[in-house]
């Protein structure tokens, strides 16, 4: 076998080995979907009547920025389970087998991919219900779901950096979320940016999280022509712009990544 | 003979902490070597340079001829290795965690599966092979990670610390695995801190401390370093040590010892049973009554208090001084009251 078939066959063995997981761990599928769909619901309802975005429906702009905030935070997902196999002796068994070390890493992000699968068909459908509606068709609405796929891929790589450095399942999760929070909320994820003091607003629209969320609004139909994009290239651009994060953030969080791999082990 | 395992000079620092200090061992191709010594001695940081979990700091080593840090990737296909925190995948069923461990050899589908069956089989696990780990009991989770430590049939075998933390009955059964392992002829490194396992398992011992080998040999060999047989008694009243004493003084070849206890004396002894013999017939003539008497021979722990200052099963910091004033005689009741 040469190497990259090699590496390829050994993240599928990783992979089916972390959807076995959960399979058999339900509990943290209904806890992974029940968060979106609460957020979905607190939104719409609770601030939806209070926050006025002009020419859309709130639901309907709200839905796109809770599919970018969840998938995010679904990325610490990719950390916490890292961690925790570093904890619990498994990365040594890996590492003492003659398997490419860039396979665990890649399984896991993967597998995560599966995660962010279930999240989005499950908010969708939550969305549905409460009155969000794809505009455009099948195949606009299915770019702006890869594009948000993508994104989420390249956080888990961020992600699993995390898990490995600090090494320990819960700090993962408080560590990530500090900064997580801002990142999702100062955006255009629930409130138009336009509505955030300046440099809230400079920042916010040229947040790859902004810009998933306006990629993901244009590609469903989500926008109006009273709410145009703010006027700089990232949000005038979204897609090309996410896809210039997903691209940088891999090339610099999986090298990385897999060096701290073989380091976090090794202790 | 060959040497399946070698290492000179190995050096492991974790800040001021120094693991390892200089550590030579080898290990003859087809032997059994008991890596022995307290906790904190450098045992699990050896066996993870070994195994290439973990670069040395100095010194190097090769184990079936490939060098540890420069020929890893391919050193890992000759190698099982078993830690001490049963490594297995608790969502996985047992048969699911060989599996996966087949494939990550790149033994393919059809064989991946076979070794899984024949593995489950081996170690007594077929009935709990479809269920997930994580109900298993501690010694069939131990089980399962010398299972999976076996997948490829390595003909190198590490075992850190195999039976830490099993009941009796599940040590017992783990050391009859271990036995029939290598009598088909596998090199195994093992660690322990169990003199007893030691003894049991292994053709030689290498006794290690403070991140070094400070003796190694047969079992035997180590015992004679000590010296030769004891008697041990006891008398069944405390008052009698002075005049047992004084009865035992032209059959022993040096100074009894008493225990703690003030009822419990051990002597140096030459000459065997005829010794035992003599002994008794003083004792009778004196009128001194004895509750317990015997001959033994030293015991692995008589070995490591003569040759560390303590005893192999407390728990020693590296660094810290090894806790002083024992009388080498309490062991065996330290032992025991364990």
């Amino acid at each position: 076998m040469s190497a990259l078939t090699e590496a390829v066959a050994d993240s599928a063995v990783i992979t089916k080995r972390n959807l076995i997981k959960i399979k058999r761990v339900p509990d943290l599928l209904v806890f992974t979907t029940l968060q979106p769909i609460m957020f979905v619901l607190l939104f719409a309802y609770v601030f939806g009547g209070a926050i006025n975005v002009p020419g859309v429906g709130y639901k309907e702009f709200l839905i796109a920025g809770i599919f970018a905030q969840t998938v995010v935070f679904g990325a610490t997902f990719t950390g916490y389970s890292l961690a925790e196999d570093l904890q619990k002796g498994i990365i040594d068994r890996f590492r003492s087998l003659p398997m490419a070390p860039s396979a665990v890493l890649f399984g896991r992000t993967v597998s995560d991919v599966a995660i962010n699968v279930i999240s989005l068909v499950v908010m969708a459908g939550s969305g549905l219900v409460v009155g969000w509606r794809i505009h455009t068709g099948f195949f606009p609405a299915l770019g702006g779901f890869l594009v948000i796929l993508a994104f989420a891929y390249a956080v888990s790589w961020v992600m699993a950096f995390v898990g490995l450095l600090v090494r320990t399942p819960e700090i993962v999760n408080n560590a990530s979320f500090i900064v997580i929070f801002p990142a999702t909320f100062i955006a255009n994820t629930f409130v138009p940016s336009s509505t955030l003091p300046g440099p809230l607003e400079a920042f916010a629209n040229w947040n790859p999280v902004s810009a998933v969320t306006q990629a993901a609004r244009e590609q469903f139909g989500n926008t109006s022509a009273k709410l145009p994009p703010p006027d700089n290239w990232a949000m005038q651009h979204p897609v090309p712009y996410t896809l210039l994060w997903v691209v940088l953030i891999l090339a610099v969080f999986v090298p990385l990544s897999v060096r701290q791999y073989r380091k976090a082990a090794s202790r | 003979m060959t040497n399946a395992i070698v290492a000179e000079g190995l050096v492991k620092r974790y800040g001021a902490v120094t693991a390892l200090d200089g550590l030579d061992l080898s290990v003859a191709q087809g032997t059994v070597v008991g890596l022995l010594g307290p906790n904190g001695a450098g045992k699990t940081t050896t066996v993870r340079i070994l195994t290439t979990l973990l670069e040395p700091d100095e010194g190097h080593a090769t184990v079936a001829g490939l060098d540890v840090v420069r020929d890893a990737r391919r050193l890992r296909r000759v190698i099982g290795l078993s830690g001490q925190n049963a490594a297995v995948d608790e969502h996985l069923t047992g048969f699911e965690n060989l599996d996966m461990v087949g494939r990550l050899y790149h033994l393919g589908r059809t064989a991946s599966r076979e070794r899984a069956h024949e593995l489950l089989e081996l170690l007594d696990l077929v009935e709990a092979g479809g269920r997930p780990a994580k109900g298993y009991s501690g010694g069939m989770r131990r089980r399962l990670d010398l299972a999976a430590a076996l997948v490829a049939s390595p003909p190198i075998l590490f075992l850190d610390e195999p039976t830490t933390g099993l009941d009796p009955r599940s040590r017992l059964g783990m050391w009859d695995v271990i036995a029939d392992l290598v009598r088909g002829g596998t090199t195994l490194l093992l660690t322990t801190q169990y003199l007893e396992e030691a003894d049991q398992l292994a053709d030689r011992i290498a006794v290690i401390d403070h991140g070094r080998v400070i003796a190694k040999g047969t079992a035997d060999e180590l015992k004679d370093q000590v010296g030769g047989e004891r008697l041990e008694l006891t008398v069944a009243d405390a008052a009698q040590v002075a005049a047992a004493r004084r009865a035992l003084e032209p059959v022993g070849s040096g100074e009894a010892q008493l225990d703690r206890d003030g009822r419990r004396l051990t002597l140096p002894v030459d000459g065997g049973s005829a010794v035992l013999v003599a002994a008794i017939r003083e004792l009778d003539a004196a009128g001194v009554t004895v509750s317990d008497i015997g001959l033994r021979r030293p015991t692995l722990d008589d070995v490591f208090l003569s040759l560390t200052g303590h005893a192999a099963e407390d728990a020693v910091d590296p660094g810290e001084d090894p806790p002083a004033g024992r009388a080498g005689t309490t062991t065996k009741q330290e032992v025991a009251a364990r």
